[in-house]
């Protein structure tokens, strides 16, 4: 029983990140159509700069709240100079515009920063907590507050604010978002500041268990396009479900099957998942017109 | 009809000459080693542009039979005695055979879905190739043997270039066949519209897992090469996430839906991280510089842009 | 002469709304057989029903005298039912011979291993399918545009290449979804005389058509369906007289007809 605990407690701290990153992906995907594997760099720049903002001499919060900062800009970079160009193009292009781009921020990294593996503090201690038998950190505990926090601000944002209804109507049609004058670029231009400001945040809450170093951003553009696919592409909700799905399916495939396979069995899940539903857990199934 | 069979013809023959005449001037066995690579690359990538150019079916996955073939040679001449050539065909109907299993649900998904599908696939054999060590030598790879054939030891750069040319040749020849041929038109159709092609009697499914097994193939014979060049191969230089995404650049920058594209694609791609390494540490970033760059100004890839231009017409 | 094609009380519901309800008809060998209503009264799901693109919440399809119900539209294809879309569903791609030569499909009999080794079989089928594609395209007009690519072709040329596409297949019976939607007055000119050529070659035609005077000029029969359900069928003559068709046209479609002018 306390290992089961314990593998589920691991499983929602992982999957909360998971489901950060696979927001993130969502909001842009809503916003542009655009499926910006650029994302998990995003999480590494939030680690990676409050490291070393951090080594510079910058306390800590001012060094996260920088890092976070930095990162939105470079979201925002992102967009004017790769995504806005290539307006017009097919998805596959966009595709491997965004991996230049992961693969470009990443060659970044490595010469500003370097190869090697970075931690930052836990935010309160590393003492574990025990419930149950089960040893918790208590970054775990902060880890999930704030994912949980997150989540809340901007379903809370997109239902109550001008700003998130004019990001809905744009992500439910573009066009018509146009014609009734909601600028549509800078809505996009926003949504990949927001994500840009997740993932850095995502990097800093989870610095601490995992650590970070300069090409940590792959493993977590995979598994956060992984699980928006899972929840469904384009659902908020469905992301953070596909998000905390995966991070489950990981830590009791490593706990309960083996540790060597626990990837594969999350992808072997989301195959089975996707054979069942080809549109995702949470997606709308669509019916061709002709 | 004729003029197309000329030209499909000319391009046979112009990429033949060059391949023949490339190594009057490689002044190194370097070069013999890269350009080796360029038609190994090029293989792989000219059976995935079958799916995804002319299909119009995405794979993220497709290293993942590259793996498989590199493995095969690997595993097969070390662990069961097998001859070389041999062993490459058995790691090609291995590929084949696993593309055809998982094809067809896999290949019932969409868009995005069959991204991360493809992509799933490719990463549960990568991670096979990397735990089942007892077998692979695990994530720092295996050695792989020398290549025997009628008596000869088949070895060095010069050697695999040639072979490797001659792969590539075959190669081409052949999916010009299928692009020309009712397969070809039937799965150009479904690019298209996948109602329409079924409302005049074509098996959509049937068609997507053929070409999805070709390219497999394709990919898996690749990988043998690549074996047979390094003489070392490891899961994440074979059959790596980056490598399919490697290998899906390659053909979306040559041309999707070009066969030449493809080779030019790869050539690209081979090259380029070669020559920046000059550039020691800037290497990743101008990489992905130049990814992004080429991609936003030639979105149709190098060969199709290229053709448009030739013609005249800007769009 | 025995029907080729009926629908018995073909239903379909999309959550909850019945689009398609109980509607019963009967297509024989030759002949022309409308289908009209106003927008939204299930025309274009019938049609989808039929060539096995939805499977039916109730009814049957009999094609030849077999039940076809909910078989895909590949397998209706090889069982000689082809149709054309309202949208137009073409292969930009391709050139427009190409795009015929690909409902020449069911009849290529060569396998993928000789299309890999282009044998001289292969080659010659490639003829055999390409002359065909002409003739189909001489026989819509289009034969000087064979090798142009599909994409560039006028609207009313695409509308008539997915007829010569469909035609390749050699239908016994050809579904039309409203071929002329779109086209100048020449052009509805060439497709009317296509269909009656083409009924005249004893192929059955089921056809949507918006376009009224076409419809009562070359039809045989007219069925006309408001909200999903059957209103009236019979000979155009007869359709036209009848008080509740009227009733049905001038509540809604009437309006629309003078929007269109």
């Amino acid at each position: 029983m306390p290992e089961l605990l314990q593998f589920a407690f691991s499983g929602l701290t992982v999957g909360a990140v998971y489901a950060l990153v696979a927001l993130g992906f969502t909001l842009i995907y809503n916003a542009s159509d655009v499926v910006n594997f650029a994302q998990g760099e995003f999480v590494m720049l939030g680690g990676m700069i409050t490291v070393f903002l951090h080594l510079a001499g910058l306390p800590l919060p001012i060094a996260a709240v920088a890092a976070i900062l930095i990162t939105v800009l470079v979201g925002l970079a992102l967009y004017a100079f790769a995504i806005d160009l290539a307006r017009g193009s097919g998805a596959v292009q966009i595709i491997i515009i965004t991996i230049g781009a992961s693969i470009f921020l990443r060659g970044v990294a490595q010469v500003i920063f370097d190869k090697r593996f970075h931690a930052l503090p836990a935010w309160f201690g590393s003492e574990p907590i025990r419930l149950g038998g089960a040893a918790i950190l208590p970054q775990s505990l902060v880890v999930l507050a704030g994912a949980a926090l997150i989540v809340a601000l901007i379903f809370l944002m997109i239902d109550r604010t001008i700003l998130g209804r004019a990001i809905l109507a744009t992500a439910t049609n573009r066009l018509a978002a146009r014609l009734v004058g909601i600028p549509v670029r800078r809505i996009v231009a926003l949504s990949f500041a927001l994500s840009a400001a997740i993932g850095a945040i995502a990097g800093l809450l989870v610095t601490p268990i995992t650590l970070t170093s300069y090409d940590v951003g792959t493993l977590m553009a995979l598994k956060g396009f992984a699980a928006a696919m899972l929840g469904g592409m384009g659902s908020a909700p469905g992301a953070i479900v596909g998000g905390v799905l995966l991070g489950l399916a990981e830590s009791f495939g490593a706990g309960l099957i083996s540790s060597k396979y626990k990837d594969a069995i999350a992808f072997l899940i989301i195959l089975f998942t996707l054979f069942v539903r080809p549109q995702g857990l949470f997606g709308k199934r669509s019916t061709e017109r002709v | 009809m004729e003029r197309l069979l000329r030209n499909r013809w000319a391009l046979v023959l112009a990429l033949a000459l060059v391949l023949a005449a490339l190594p009057l001037v490689f002044p190194s066995n370097y070069y013999f080693r890269v350009a080796a690579l360029v038609n190994i690359f090029a293989l792989a990538a000219i059976g995935l542009n079958l799916l995804m150019g002319y299909a119009g079916q995405v794979s993220l996955g497709h290293a993942g039979f590259m793996g498989i073939g590199a493995y095969a040679v690997a595993i097969g001449a070390s662990r069961f005695g097998l001859n070389g050539a041999v062993a490459m065909l058995a790691g090609a109907a291995i590929a084949g055979l696993l593309a055809f299993l998982v094809g067809r649900p896999i290949l019932r998904l969409k868009g995005h879905y069959l991204a991360v599908a493809t992509l799933g696939l490719g990463l549960l054999i990568s991670m096979t190739l990397t735990n089942e060590a007892g077998w692979t030598g695990g994530p720092d790879g295996m050695a792989v043997p020398r290549l025997e054939l009628f008596g000869l030891r088949l070895r060095g750069p010069d050697t695999w270039y040639m072979i490797s040319a001659g792969a590539l040749v075959l190669g081409v020849i052949l999916a010009l066949n299928l692009i020309e041929s009712p397969t070809g038109r039937a799965m150009r159709a479904i690019h298209d519209s996948e109602i329409a092609a079924r409302v005049v009697g074509v098996d959509v499914a049937a068609y997507k897992l053929k070409i999805f097994v070709i390219s497999a193939i394709y990919a898996s014979i690749a990988g043998s090469l690549m074996a047979f060049l390094n003489g070392h191969i490891t899961p994440d230089g074979t059959a790596g996430f980056l490598r399919s995404v490697e290998l899906v650049t390659m053909v979306v920058l040559g041309g999707l839906g070009s066969v030449l594209g493809a080779i030019v694609g790869a050539a690209m791609l081979v090259i380029l991280p070669q020559a920046l390494t000059i550039f020691h540490e800037y290497e990743h970033l101008l990489l992905g510089l130049i990814i992004m760059a080429s991609m936003i100004l030639l979105p149709r890839g190098v060969i199709p842009s290229l053709l448009a231009r030739l013609r005249g017409g800007g769009a | 002469m025995s029907a080729l094609l009926e629908t018995e009380n073909l239903s379909i519901a999309f959550g909850g709304i019945t689009a398609v309800d109980q509607v019963s008809l009967a297509v024989s060998p030759g002949q022309i057989h409308s289908v009209i209503g106003p927008n939204g009264a299930g025309k274009t799901t019938l049609f989808n029903l039929i060539s096995g693109l939805y499977q039916p919440s109730g009814g049957r399809v009999n094609l030849a005298g077999e039940e076809v119900t909910g078989l895909p539209p590949e397998q209706l294809a090889r069982r000689g039912l082809s149709r054309s879309f309202q949208n137009l569903q073409i292969f930009f791609r391709m050139s427009a011979v190409e795009n015929v030569m690909v409902g020449c499909h069911r009849h290529e009999r060569t396998g993928i291993l000789s299309h890999l080794l282009a044998l001289p079989n292969v080659r010659a089928e490639n003829r055999n399918s390409r002359e065909i594609a002409m003739a189909q395209l001489a026989r819509v007009g289009l034969a000087d545009l064979a090798e142009k690519e599909a994409g560039s072709l006028s609207y009313g040329a695409l509308k008539r290449l997915e007829i010569a596409r469909a035609l390749a297949t050699e239908p016994r019976i050809l579904l039309l979804d409203e071929p002329a939607a779109g086209c100048n007055a020449v052009e509805t000119e060439e497709i009317d005389r296509v269909i009656h050529d083409v009924a005249k070659a004893g192929i059955a035609i089921l056809l949507v058509e918006h376009d009224m005077r076409l419809v009562m000029r070359i039809s045989d029969e007219i069925t006309v369906l408001e909200r999903g359900r059957k209103l009236v069928s019979g000979k155009p003559d007869a359709v036209r007289e009848d008080p509740r068709v009227i009733a049905a046209y001038l509540g809604t479609f009437g309006s629309e007809e003078a929007n269109r002018a």
